[in-house]
């Protein structure tokens, strides 16, 4: 989206009113598609409170704990780059975005990193592998199992976050709008807020 | 609304099956209130726009009409008044939803497996049977259930009752055949290919036929089996027969007894609350006692849980006196 | 004097750039940004998904002219019903009157040239395209037999082609959210100067209000059917009981994008009746705040109603009772409708034309689909209705005697506004008569089915309920050339239908303020709204 007007939109300001409210809607049915997960989560957790105790002391604490700094980090840098470049300082917007999408690669390299880890402990999807011959408590596999999925889906959300937002860098340098620069803050700002709930959830005792 | 029966007109018009039992007809009662209610609305919508129709068709191209808007207050009204209408349903509907969703006390248990594509029938005096459900006119009947595989549903037509039969879990159903006779089982919940040929039949018994059925088996036998299942489970690991206290409640005394419970409520222990014990230990747990229970959802069936639940009922005057004087384990 | 001899307002002349006609080629439909052609595009995606979705029912009632095998076997006869069911409702119900009609009407409806987001608009109906190519493809697969609601864990277990199902109704969610969105921004940023929201037609009311539950719900289906595919393709176990799981959350989770979805389908009917009426009876809503206040209500109390569908699932009873109290309160919106729809029509000028022939059928067939959904609500009732004939039934009179007439009514309205030209009237009421009077004949019996306790999905017919299974077949043949008949004069009626001109039926709604078919940029000229879109008062001496 350039600074100039599309030519169906009268004014910038109706533009930029449109694209707001859309990815409001937007960022409310990605924050249904988590509260579903969440919901899993809760139900489960109320059914079996013992094994999910169990699966978060096995769980990478030190390394998700990092992963929250990062985003926490990468947010607070990129609403930075949003105000300077409100100050007019375009160059140091964009590289404050390459940064925060460069956070975003450290991010899912450390979870790529803990999931290579709960494999090596033979903790895998659907209650395979030897941990849970060790470990018999009821219901620990759904703790695993609804791990991978809620990490995975916000890992790939990370994913496109941070494909989203290494591509705004980009086109900042070319002159793009500050409304592009803010709805895509605003995305990023919701792929943490996620990860804010999944990491007590499933890492905090 | 509880002495209401319907004429036998109104339930063959209506298509019913023969009612089989009280609450049949009281259900049936509300059926007919709230199917005629919903004639008389349809009837009274399209009557009035056809009246509509002719008495206001256009008598010219373009004519104009004149502006007429609601009064806020009658708007208010009917919609309150049809809401009225419909909490009243909902209200009967709900007492008696309780009535068929709470089993009453002093039934007679059948353990039910539902499997693909059979119904498995366990009676308390060690008999199965497969797709038939015998029971006795005029004796309350729970049946408790469980699925082997996927979700099935218990469903009696003739008693207005259905329950889903679900894997891991069991649920209750509840019937009281007012006569002797034959009424159809179907399963209700869509569970692979010979779905609509899982059917069954209730099999009501006068009280000699059911004495007579009764007699062929030894009640014995299920008790031995439930002895079989604790040991091989580990439920005798935790808990005793003989009345001493280990890291389980004893089973001696228990049945029927009044348990008090770690959060203050206070529950009988009966069919229920043992079977809801052996799949989720943690919702009622016994106060003085550590939440260390795993639970035995999808580890035991219908028949093995039935099993331990009559070797509970016979020690329910007390069990053998204890031969080895077991540690003190600590309470919470 | 017809009205094809009025002289025709400045600015209202069929131009010869009509956005029918200004560019022809194959890549101008294809790549076109215009939300007239999208709409046109999405109708004709949709309509053929709904004869497919039909040939699946004519099939299937076929299948029940006998007790045992008629035409086919068990495993195919699941797999109907279930493809039924997946087509009807993915990739019909849900899209058709908003991506069709929405996208054609409301921008017309609000003074504006486009919507807010047309290239999105255009990626909606490719990403439709593919989600339906997927599920259609899965048919070549062995197709699914889980029936349309996919409950656990029959769907995580059987052999049959559920990862492309899912994956082909995951990808057509994505495309009802982008319709979403799209219509939200549109109604919010787009309206023309001046046009505020109590000024709005009620047709564009609805698409919003049914936007909203698009974008809050379908991401939950998403979700709901990720596990399902997951579970199935790598046995992940997640409503495995055996390994924790519970087959009842997964039941949780689909019904509360479900319930809501019933009013995704319904909305924009409901939409299009409130337009249809003022039309045809020349006369102003008799309250226009209560249609619009209980379009927004069902929107949003249809979200915390979803266990009604449960009440024999193993509730407990609380959450049961609390579920069938909001049920009541949902009913009680639609009812408020019917009221305010049927009192519109007094001291109007009613002209008996097929578009409102389509809405006399639904109000009707709703009205009584709708107390039937009173009567499942109350609960003692479900427990002998819940997964019987009584809730096909029940579902099929708001679905098929609702949304789909509304579907027609929408399209024997709107079709001179797209295309400039009429249909001939004789033979739409004749197919009129046969989809109304057919439906009731295939549809009625099967609420004493129900009765009878014939429970759905049923391959085998008990021998009791024979005779009424013969009688709903033979209704369903009525209806099935009922609709047939409509494409084919439809399709007449484009090329050698005589012109509408730009108003035929004389309406005061915003649509009818320019030419038919209307030029590319919809308005030519300055674009005049300040007589109500209801005003019926005035004089109206030509079709302005």
């Amino acid at each position: 989206m350039t600074a100039a007007t599309r030519d169906h939109f009268a004014t910038l300001e109706q533009q930029a009113q449109a694209v707001k409210l859309a990815l409001a809607a937007f960022l409310a049915s990605e924050a249904l598609l988590f509260t579903a997960i969440f919901a899993l989560v809760a139900a489960y957790q109320s059914d079996w409170p013992a094994a999910f105790r169990v699966g978060i002391e096995h769980n990478t604490r030190v390394l998700g704990s990092i992963n929250t700094g990062v985003l926490l980090v990468s947010s607070t840098i990129l609403a930075v780059g949003v105000e300077t470049y409100r100050d007019g300082r375009k160059k140091l917007a964009a590289g404050l975005t390459f940064a925060t999408a460069a956070l975003g690669v450290v991010f899912l390299v450390i979870k790529l990193t803990e999931y290579a880890e709960h494999f090596h402990e033979g903790i895998y999807p659907g209650g395979r592998g030897r941990f849970f011959l060790e470990h018999t408590e009821h219901g620990l596999p759904t703790f695993w199992t609804l791990y991978y999925l809620a990490t995975g889906l916000h890992a790939v959300h990370v994913t496109i976050g941070t494909a989203v937002v290494g591509w705004r860098g980009y086109r900042l340098l070319r002159g793009s709008s500050l409304h592009a620069l803010e709805a895509t803050a605003l995305y990023w700002h919701l792929v943490d807020v996620i990860w804010l709930f999944l990491w007590p959830i499933f890492y905090l005792a | 609304m509880s002495a209401a029966t319907l004429p036998g007109w109104a339930i063959h018009a209506l298509g019913l099956p023969p009612e089989a039992s009280a609450l049949s007809r009281q259900i049936d009662g509300l059926h007919a209130a709230v199917i005629s209610a919903t004639f008389a609305g349809t009837f009274a919508v399209f009557a009035v726009t056809l009246w509509f129709i002719v008495r206001f068709r256009r008598k010219r191209d373009f004519e104009s009409t004149p502006r007429v808007v609601a009064s806020g207050v009658r708007e208010w009204f009917q919609g309150a008044a049809l809401l009225a209408l419909f909490l009243v349903f909902w209200a009967v509907g709900y007492s008696q939803y309780l009535r068929i969703e709470t089993p009453p006390e002093h039934a007679m248990v059948v353990y039910v497996t539902a499997k693909q594509w059979m119904w498995k029938f366990s009676y308390d005096d060690g008999q199965s049977t497969n797709d038939t459900l015998y029971v006795p006119a005029g004796q309350r009947v729970r049946l408790v259930m469980t699925s082997r595989d996927v979700i099935h549903s218990f469903y009696a037509p003739s008693f207005r009752v259905k329950q889903d039969v679900i894997p891991g879990r069991w649920v209750n159903l509840w019937l009281d055949a007012a006569q002797p006779g034959s009424y159809p089982i179907e399963c209700a919940e869509y569970c692979g290919v010979a779905h609509s040929n899982m059917l069954g039949e209730v099999r009501v018994l006068s009280p000699a036929d059911w004495a007579k059925w009764r007699r062929g088996a030894n009640p014995g036998e299920m008790i031995a089996r439930g002895r079989d299942v604790a040991a091989k489970n580990g439920c005798l690991a935790c808990h005793t027969l003989d009345g001493q206290r280990h890291v389980g409640p004893t089973w001696s005394r228990l049945f029927e007894s009044r348990v008090a419970l770690a959060d203050g409520r206070s529950v009988v222990a009966d069919e229920a609350y043992l079977t809801r014990s052996m799949m989720d230990p943690n919702a009622d747990v016994v106060a003085g006692f550590n939440p260390v229970m795993p639970s035995y959802r999808g580890h035991l069936s219908a028949e093995e849980a039935g099993a331990l639940v009559e070797l509970i009922r016979s020690l329910k005057d007390g069990g053998p006196k204890p031969v080895v004087a077991l540690p003190k384990v600590t309470s919470p | 004097m017809t009205i094809a001899d009025l002289p025709i307002p400045p600015g209202a002349e069929p131009s010869a750039e009509s956005f029918l006609g200004a560019k022809t080629t194959f890549r101008s439909w294809a790549l076109t940004t215009d939300h007239k052609r999208i709409g046109i595009l999405f109708f004709f995606a949709t309509t053929l998904m709904l004869l497919l979705g039909g040939v699946f029912a004519m099939l299937i009632r076929i299948e029940h002219l006998t007790p045992g095998p008629t035409i086919m076997s068990e495993e195919t006869y699941d797999r109907m019903f279930t493809l039924h069911g997946v087509i009807m409702v993915w990739l019909f119900m849900i899209p058709s009157i908003p991506a069709a009609f929405g996208n054609f009407i409301v921008p017309l409806q609000i003074g504006a040239t486009e919507v807010a987001f047309p290239r999105l608009n255009l990626a909606s109906f490719y990403v439709y395209l593919l989600g339906a190519t997927i599920v259609i493809a899965s048919l070549f697969y062995g197709g699914i037999d889980t029936g349309w609601t996919f409950y656990v864990p029959y769907s995580s277990h059987t052999p049959a082609a559920v990862l492309p199902t899912v994956t082909g109704i995951f990808i057509v969610g994505w495309s009802s959210i982008m319709t979403g969105v799209n219509f939200i921004a549109t109604v919010h940023t787009m309206r023309l100067r001046g046009l505020r929201w109590m000024r709005l037609p009620l047709f564009t009311w609805a698409i919003y209000g049914t936007s909203i539950i698009q974008i809050l719900a379908t991401p939950v289906l998403a979700m709901a059917l990720t596990v399902v595919g997951l579970d199935h393709a790598f046995d992940w176990g997640l409503f495995d009981p055996a390994r924790g799981g519970d087959p009842v959350l997964f039941q949780h989770l689909f019904w509360f994008y479900s319930h809501p979805a019933v009013y995704i389908m319904v909305l924009p009917a409901m939409g299009v009746v409130s337009d249809v009426i003022p039309t045809f009876a020349r006369k102003n809503p008799y309250s226009y705040s209560a249609i619009v206040y209980s379009t927004m209500g069902i929107a949003f109390v249809g979200f915390l109603t979803w266990g009604h569908h449960m009440f024999v699932a193993g509730m407990s009873t609380f959450d049961a009772g609390a579920f069938g109290v909001l049920s009541m309160m949902v009913a009680i919106f639609s009812a408020i409708k019917v009221f305010t729809w049927v009192a519109t029509l007094y001291k109007g000028s009613i002209a008996l034309k097929t578009p409102l022939l389509y809405v006399f059928a639904f109000f009707f067939l709703f009205t009584f689909g709708g107390m039937t959904g009173v009567a499942v609500a109350t609960m003692s009732l479900d427990v002998h209705w819940h997964d019987t004939y009584f809730v096909v039934a029940h579902f099929h009179f708001i679905m098929v005697g609702g949304t789909f007439t509304g579907f027609l009514a929408a399209l024997h309205y709107w079709m001179p506004k797209v295309t400039g030209r009429m249909y001939n009237e004789r033979w739409s009421v004749v197919a009129w008569a046969l989809v109304t009077g057919g439906f009731v004949v295939t549809f009625t019996p099967q609420f004493f089915l129900g009765n009878g306790g014939m429970p759905r999905r049923y391959y085998d017919d008990p021998a009791r309920f024979q005779s009424l299974h013969v009688i709903s077949t033979v209704g369903s043949w009525a209806l099935a050339l009922g609709m047939i008949l409509v494409p084919i004069y439809m399709t007449y009626a484009f090329f050698r239908g005589p012109k509408s001109g730009p108003n035929p039926w004389g309406s005061r709604s915003f649509e009818w303020r320019t030419a038919s078919p209307p030029p590319e940029r919809n308005f030519e000229g300055p674009v005049d709204f300040s007589i109500d879109a209801y005003d019926y008062t005035t004089p109206q001496t030509e079709d302005a």
